[in-house]
């Protein structure tokens, strides 16, 4: 079985100007959408009270939050759980009370509604993690550009291609982050879990590409760059869509089979999977293209020094 | 004709069998289990392992298995209610004499424990129990060791009658306290001074200031120095913390320093959080004064004024101020053990002194035999306000008169504190037991993770994975037919050896955890993608096979070997900068990375070769 019986033809380069206005106008839409709606930050971040409950029958979620609102909770979020019956409780920290104290608070009023109800799991989590995590996070995030850059400009001697990768590398996740934060799809721990596979996943495409540029470019030192450039993604493309495909079969199981907990986490994946196929094509390679890449930067014609060592 | 250098095949066979035993305990599950433990910490023998058996099967509890390990008795059971039901029997029959652990025992045969190998623990998020994070106040506990120095410093120079106006903890330079500063009135000699504190400042950089009036010898902390300070604090909350957790009877707890000045303390299965919570995070400390007894504590109240060389304490549980002479006899780090006992004045705790408090001690009760002697339990904690939204902490010192007792006799290094509420005195000499702590720790986190989410995340998890595998392999062998079936072999193999790999670091596997074995497949995968597709390109250039093959795998090589070294870039620096999750993440993305290489570059070649190296006609590739 074979997607691609013969090589394909398809001029990638060529109609590059509308995949950059695209990826600005993606770009520009989620920092916008990041800027101004946020996003829906889980309780790793914010801080506060997260409860689990399972309910014996289905159960009705604005319900649950007009009694926890009573109860003199200050905005409940209430939200199903691994199907009708189960709800997870989010509320805002408050110092005042210890876990046990709200457990208890959050298992008398569950019970109006439900005798039977279980509370699972009552969590207290402090804010100040979420920014340590935060900071650790930028600076590790830095340093993995700057080195992954510094590495690329070493094996294929060229900064042009390093750029192309960085920004690449950038796109990705700013793409993940804009569509969480459009969607407002909660983001929690698992979900910066899944960005960083993003970023491995993107990586992974671009060196690849780059590595069938580099081969190209060495055995057709006259052809035009762009030309190259079509031929090594073209000669790719099989490579890259049969890896898509098979790690997409992973990621959807744990979409449709991981249970909540890996719904955000695979959905991330899952957007960062696409991102990253198309960022390896239209923003890495193009990028390079666009900074005047050619066959002399990656493979350097030899001086003729040797003329002076001659008798 | 394909070869493949036979080192190399013995390499690979080797790594796998290795690989398969590190493995192979997490494929037997675990029992639900209880760990027993002697409460005075003698240990147990064998026959008091089938003395609580026998009981327990009185009590008609099954007991599955029963062993003893490490001094402590390891009770299996069939399932959890056998278990609970053990754990409740056993507390009512044997009280404080035993304390006893809830845990997980690998149902792997014995020869595996024997041997050191065990499955994987899993994460707090995939099994449930208490997460703790604290902070450590560095910061004071450079503080204090000043506070140490000053007071030395103070006893030198009296002991020289060298006169002084003040001597305090200074900022010299910097944002925290760091040096002690004298202050000399001009009558007295610097030089003399500074001789007199060479003994005290041995190894401090001094410097000498002029001032209006005198003079000052300033003794700073070089920052070399205040970091060692900092990390012999933080080694000891941690050594403190510790014992606390053994003195819990937690099994496989981990207490570890997370970033500069913070400990992380991870419970597995505990989930009664406010009690331990109370426990490890006590800051406390103890000190043994005289009572003044010449001078009235109702006037010093009255006036708000202590006597000279006297202390007045308001909160008491002796139900009356007290005045206290100020030299410390010993403190609490001085101690060597404590426990509760019963007296004839009822529940007490019986301690016991290291040699140099023993014999301050013996001198005092000498010398002061039928005065008063009171003990000083001091708990510092944070507590935080919020002010106009604004979080505001504040540190408060409890310094609180326990107990207070005539010196009936001449002692030196053992004797009972009494005057105690039953729980009390258990819950005092267990803080004193496990080391007072004396820098101070405020909690950061703390969280309660339920084991039966913990229980529904992993199956979910854990059987989305695997169909998402099976359907992988599948998808493989249809499109690339027997190279398929070795990309499966090969993917199974990576599997193998990163659980192995995981298992012998004693790495906890959580969900982050599981995102890395994610990537790592898709890693993996990719790598044999891209050496079968360059395969099928030499093979529709009308390359023979065997020359299709060796050429796939050359000139896959440098894509393969830069991709993953880029991916093991970012691997590595999330595993240095990253906490928590992202470093979870990391350590299953670096290791997955080493192993995925391995199999797909020196596996895939083995048995390609295997397949089709010795095979002189060969006309077509089954790709």
């Amino acid at each position: 079985m074979e997607f691609f019986s013969s090589e394909t033809k398809f001029p990638f380069m060529a109609t590059r100007k509308v995949w950059y206005t695209l990826s600005a106008i993606l770009m520009i839409g989620s920092i916008v959408s990041f800027a101004t709606r946020g996003l829906n930050l889980g309780i790793d971040f914010t801080g506060g009270i997260s409860a689990a409950a399972s309910f014996t029958q289905t159960v009705d979620v604005d319900a649950v939050r007009t009694k926890l609102a009573a109860a003199g909770f200050k905005d409940p979020q209430v939200n199903t759980f691994g199907g009708s019956r189960g709800v997870n409780v989010r509320l805002a920290p408050d110092p005042s009370q210890d876990a046990k104290t709200i457990r208890q608070k959050i298992e008398d009023t569950l019970k109006a509604i439900d005798p039977s109800v279980q509370v699972q799991q009552v969590e207290v989590v402090g804010p100040q993690v979420g920014n340590e995590l935060k900071t650790s996070a930028t600076w590790a995030l830095f340093f993995t550009l700057l080195l992954i850059g510094m590495y690329i400009a070493f094996r294929f001697h060229t900064w042009r291609l390093s750029l192309g990768a960085i920004l690449a590398v950038i796109h990705d996740p700013v793409l993940v982050l804009g569509i969480f934060s459009v969607t407002q799809t909660q983001f929690d721990l698992p979900v910066v879990a899944a960005i960083l596979a993003v970023i491995g996943y993107s990586l992974n495409d671009t060196v690849v590409v780059f590595d069938r540029i580099r081969e190209r470019l060495e055995s057709n030192r006259r052809l035009a760059s762009d030309v190259v450039l079509d031929q090594s993604i073209n000669q790719t493309l099989s490579r890259t869509i049969m890896t898509k495909v098979v790690t997409s079969i992973v990621v959807v199981a744990l979409l449709f089979l991981g249970g909540p907990v890996l719904r955000g986490f695979s959905e991330a994946l899952m957007i960062g999977i696409i991102a990253g196929t198309y960022s390896s094509i239209y923003i890495s390679s193009a990028i390079a293209l666009d900074c005047g890449l050619t066959a002399e930067h990656v493979f350097p014609s030899e001086k003729k020094a040797a003329i002076d060592h001659l008798p | 004709m394909l070869e493949y250098a036979r080192w190399k095949y013995i390499l690979i066979v080797v790594v796998l069998l290795l690989s398969t035993l590190f493995a192979l305990p997490n494929v037997f599950g675990d029992d639900p289990a209880i760990q027993i433990g002697r409460a005075d910490h003698t240990n147990l023998k064998a026959d008091d392992a089938a003395a609580i058996v026998s009981y327990l099967k009185d009590q008609k509890v099954s007991v599955d298995k029963s062993y003893v390990e490490d001094g402590k008795v390891m009770l299996r059971f069939v399932d959890t209610t056998e278990q609970f039901k053990a754990r409740d029997a056993i507390k009512d029959h044997y009280k404080e004499q035993y304390f006893t652990a809830m845990s997980f025992a690998s149902r792997a045969p014995d020869l595996f424990v024997k041997w050191g190998l065990r499955p994987m623990p899993l994460g707090l998020d995939l099994r449930g129990g208490l997460y703790l994070l604290y902070q450590v106040d560095v910061k004071g506990s450079v503080s204090q060791y000043l506070e140490g120095y000053a007071q030395d410093a103070r006893r030198a120079l009296s002991v020289s009658n060298i006169q002084f106006k003040d001597v305090t903890v200074a900022v010299n330079g910097g944002d925290q306290q760091n040096a002690v500063r004298i202050v000399l009135p001009p009558e007295t000699d610097v030089s003399t001074a500074r001789t007199a504190l060479t003994q005290p400042f041995q190894g401090i950089s001094t410097t000498t200031e002029s001032l209006p009036s005198g003079s000052a010898i300033v003794a700073t902390l070089s920052t070399a120095q205040i970091k060692e300070r900092q990390d012999y604090a933080i080694q000891q909350v941690i050594t403190t913390m510790r014992n606390r957790v053994n003195e819990l009877g937690v099994s496989e707890p981990i207490v570890q320093r997370q970033g500069v000045d913070r400990i992380n303390v991870q419970l597995p299965g505990v989930q009664n959080s406010a009690e331990v919570v109370n426990i490890l995070g006590k800051v406390a400390s103890l000190e043994f004064r005289l009572e003044d007894m010449s001078n009235s504590a109702q006037e010093a109240v009255a006036t708000g004024h202590a006597p000279l060389g006297s202390k007045l304490y308001t909160h008491t549980r002796i139900g009356r101020p007290i005045l206290l002479k100020r030299e410390i006899i010993a403190t609490g780090d001085q101690l060597t053990s404590a426990t509760s006992t019963q007296t004839q004045e009822g529940p007490a705790v019986s301690l016991r002194l290291d040699s140099r408090a023993g014999d301050a001690m013996l001198k005092t009760t000498r010398a002061n035999l039928r005065k008063r002697m009171a003990v000083v339990l001091i708990e510092k904690r944070r507590e935080t306000t919020k002010v106009d939204g604004k979080e505001v902490s504040k540190d408060i010192t409890d310094e609180q008169v326990i107990n207070d007792a005539t010196i009936q006799g001449i002692f030196s290094n053992q004797f009972n504190i009494t005057g105690l509420q039953a729980g009390e005195a258990r819950e005092l000499a267990l803080l004193l037991r496990s080391g007072s702590l004396s820098t101070p720790i405020y909690p950061v986190e703390e969280r309660v993770i339920g084991p039966s989410v913990g229980k529904e995340n992993i199956d979910k998890g854990v059987n989305a994975l695997i169909i998402g595998m099976a359907g992988v392999f599948v998808f493989m062998a249809i499109y690339y037919r027997a190279f398929g079936l070795v990309a499966d072999l090969v993917l199974l193999a990576n599997v193998v050896l990163l659980t192995a790999l995981l298992s012998m670091m004693r790495a906890s596997l959580s969900l982050p955890g599981i995102a890395g074995i994610i990537l790592t497949v898709g890693m993996a995968v990719d790598a044999n993608v891209l050496i079968y597709e360059r395969i099928r390109e030499e093979v529709r250039k009308g390359v023979s096979p065997q020359a299709a093959i060796r050429a796939g795998f050359e000139k896959a090589f440098s894509a393969i070997a830069d991709s993953n070294v880029t991916t093991l870039i970012a691997g590595v620096v999330l595993w240095v900068f990253g906490t928590g999750p992202i470093r979870g993440f990391a350590i299953v993305l670096t290791l997955g990375i080493a192993t995925s290489l391995f199999t797909a570059l020196m596996g895939s070649r083995a048995l390609v070769t295997l397949l089709y190296g010795g095979k002189r006609k060969l006309t077509r590739l089954s790709i």
